[in-house]
């Protein structure tokens, strides 16, 4: 049988009926498909992008970027950003300071500006609204005139502030999320101990996702085992219970904790009934740290127990009935052929409680108390009271680099597409 | 799990032991969960069982908490109501005219806290899901494909709503709606909840796709169906229970977040987990566990019907367990 549509050319490609190279058209057709394809998901990506990404990344942007000074005051920022911020502070930069102050005071900028730079030095904030109130009637030596008003305005340190607050580009915040300060010279100095509160949030944000995390495996293997082995009818049954708390809301959840854990609580009545502590003695076991660790752990238990499950699944039973065919004992076998094998599950599992806990909020602002807070309190803190954006912008920062890191390390343990549900 | 005949006496003890560890562990999945729904039923202001309900005296029980959803925030709560009047009140705001008498049931409905909560989490839960759901189950289809470019990137692009702590989320969303004009609207508060939910549904879908047989679409495409009518003919109908329960996903995140809500929304849009949030904050009282009752019977049958979906879906699969 003659083919008509595969002919040769004259360089002997295979050629398409109508004239072009096989090759070439097959690469269109490709492309085509590829395109169509994208064009599926382009919709979403869109979607995700512009209610999602774009988001996040301004927010993260005020973590280095914060213009207040800079917009406000806009004949003295240059200048100061200028200076080095050792010598004598200049009549120049005076006179522009008192020119900013009063157009700051006309277009009651005034708070906003005293609330930057008293972050950089406490007491600013009353220095500015003070003198402002004053400048319109101020003439020249403005700097003599600043200082007789304000003997703070004699102080270097003053000036410094403003101009790390007058700098718009600054790491400052960062090295604020990390218990630094960015000097106006530019360095970097470590605050004291006792004032290093973030990197201690830190640490106790990653202790308790830890112990959670160590928690639920020492609660979920043990339950992933039995459902794992278990006929299928009694295990689908028992995988109710596990199902049931993973349908049900975060605050029911955190609602029931309250109810079992709170001091006139179902917990505390039964340990008085039986006699294990007294009535004017009750245990304290919410609003603290203890409170957030058992209601988390119960939160993220199932996140535990289905990806162990559904790897034990897949493992052979012959497997284990091998090695104890050739001699070895029960605990043997399990250690050394059954355990590795679920490594991948532990792993799975281990590693989304983590990434899931070391973001929590709600559970540790509802029934966290003082002790319990972790970074992300914080982070909405800074978000909603303070306001101090550029802050939580930076602390959130790092949080979503921590984050960033485990996710990747899933993706390349596990792969996202192994992602399962229910 | 079975004994051998031939256990020794420590094996036998390791065995039941295990047996009683896992029954401790179900007893802390469950217990919380269950309990509310009879301290739910105190006749009390407490959050704790009183002596008469411990000794079934049938005073310690009441609904009244119940009563509460209902009427918390209504302007008279007084009025008369009866089913009848129910009946009567259903039936004039369906009609067309829309005119709902005064009384009661129109005053329930505009006003009380609870009722407006589920009116507003039902609102958004619903043009969420359809947001995510539709481009969500486009995407998982596209992601599916063997040409597919980039397919890793952007997978873990459109999974990451799913892993970005929400704080981040929420704060982002707060910053950047606030300045084009989103922040405490109704569809700022959608939109956040669709992007929070699209992840379930790409997973649960493109789980759908792997067991879906391409030649059929193929087989359709050869007998002169065009890509849609090859699309809702042959692979919608196949991959529906996936495309449902990535919906049903998508609807009970946004039905039970609350930190965007806190963010985004305005107190006019306060949702269900929202009131419950500052109910547990500011004035804790067991409407809250009626509340909370409810919503674990919802649960319970979002589950049964998942569980079915799933049957159905691996039969139509041809998957046998």
């Amino acid at each position: 049988m003659t083919d008509a549509t595969a002919t040769h050319g004259p360089d002997g490609l295979l050629l398409a009926a109508d004239g072009t190279p096989l090759k070439t058209k097959l690469r269109e057709s490709m492309r085509a498909s590829r395109m169509r394809a994208f064009g599926l998901v382009l919709p979403l990506l869109l979607f995700v992008m512009a209610s999602f990404i774009i988001p996040i990344m301004m927010l993260l942007w005020t973590g280095v970027y914060n213009a207040t000074y800079a917009v406000n005051m806009p004949a003295s920022a240059p200048l100061m950003q200028a200076w080095d911020g050792s010598s004598e502070p200049t009549e120049a930069m005076a006179e522009a300071m008192v020119a900013d102050l009063i157009a700051a005071r006309k277009a009651k900028t005034i708070g906003k500006v005293a609330s930057r730079v008293n972050r950089e030095l406490s007491g600013t904030r009353s220095l500015f609204t003070k003198t402002a109130r004053r400048a319109a009637k101020m003439e020249a030596p403005f700097m003599a005139t600043l200082v007789d008003r304000d003997k703070d305005w004699a102080d270097v340190e003053t000036w410094r502030a403003i101009k790390t607050a007058a700098t718009s580009l600054t790491p400052a915040y960062y090295a604020a999320a990390v218990d630094a300060k960015y000097t106006a010279t530019g360095d970097f100095e470590m605050q004291g101990e006792e004032r290093q509160i973030h990197l201690k949030l830190f640490w106790k944000t990653i202790w308790v996702s830890g112990a959670v995390m160590f928690a639920c495996l020492f609660l979920g293997y043990p339950v992933a085992y039995l459902l794992a082995h278990l006929p299928a009818k009694r295990a689908n049954l028992l995988m109710i219970l596990v199902l049931l708390p993973f349908w049900t809301s975060l605050l029911v959840r955190t609602t029931a904790w309250i109810a079992m854990l709170q001091s006139q609580g179902v917990l505390n009545d039964i340990f008085v009934w039986i006699g294990i502590t007294g009535d004017d003695q009750r245990f304290s076991l919410i609003y603290n740290m203890t409170g957030t660790l058992i209601a988390m752990t119960h939160i993220l238990l199932p996140f535990m127990i289905l990806p162990i499950y559904s790897v034990m699944r897949a493992i052979p039973p012959s497997h284990v009935r091998a090695a104890k065919s050739l001699g070895a004992t029960n605990s043997t076998a399990f250690w050394r052929v059954y355990f590795p094998a679920t490594i991948p599950g532990i792993g799975a599992g281990g590693l989304l409680v983590f990434i899931l806990s070391i973001g929590y909020y709600i559970t540790p602002a509802l029934v966290g108390g003082q002790d319990g807070q972790l970074i992300s309190n914080f982070i909405a803190y800074h978000m909603q009271k303070s306001l101090n954006w550029s802050l939580a912008a930076a602390l959130g920062g790092i949080l979503l680099a921590i984050v960033l890191i485990l996710y990747w390390l899933y993706d390349r343990i596990v792969g996202i597409d192994n992602m399962k549900l229910g | 799990m079975e004994l051998p005949p031939y256990a020794t006496l420590g094996q036998k003890i390791w065995h039941y032991a295990f047996y009683a560890i896992c029954g401790l562990i179900f007893l802390f999945l469950i217990t919380p969960i269950l309990i509310i729904a009879p301290l739910s039923f105190n006749a009390e202001p407490y959050f704790s069982f009183t002596e008469g309900m411990l000794s079934f005296e049938k005073e310690a029980f009441s609904t009244r908490w119940y009563n509460d959803i209902l009427i918390n925030g209504m302007a008279d709560p007084e009025q008369p109501r009866s089913w009848a009047l129910f009946w009567e009140w259903l039936w004039m705001a369906l009609s067309p005219a829309h005119i709902a008498p005064q009384g009661f049931f129109t005053d329930m409905w505009e006003n009380a806290q609870w009722v407006r909560a589920m009116k507003n989490s039902f609102f958004i839960g619903f043009f969420a899901t359809l947001i995510a759901t539709a481009l969500g189950t486009l995407a998982a289809i596209g992601l599916s494909r063997a040409e597919m470019p980039y397919r890793g990137a952007i997978m873990s692009l459109l999974i990451s709503p799913l892993i970005v702590p929400l704080v981040i989320t929420a704060a982002g969303m707060f910053y950047f709606y606030s300045q084009v004009g989103l922040s405490q609207t109704y569809p700022g508060v959608i939109l956040a909840h669709a992007a929070l939910g699209t992840p379930f549904v790409i997973i649960t879908v493109t789980a759908t796709l792997v067991g879906f047989d391409k030649s059929l679409v193929r087989a359709g495409a050869s007998m002169g169906a065009g890509p849609a009518k090859t699309f809702w003919k042959i692979q919608m109908p196949l991959i529906l229970p996936g495309v449902v329960s990535g919906g049903l996903f998508a609807f009970i995140t946004s039905f039970d977040e609350v930190v965007a809500v806190l963010f985004l929304a305005g107190p006019e849009h306060r949702t269900i987990p929202r009131q419950m949030y500052s109910g547990i904050r500011e004035q804790i009282s067991p409407t809250i566990l009626a509340v909370a009752t409810i919503l674990v019977i919802i649960s319970i049958c979002l589950l049964v019907t998942m569980e079915m979906l799933r049957r159905r879906g691996e039969r139509l699969r041809g998957i046998r367990s």
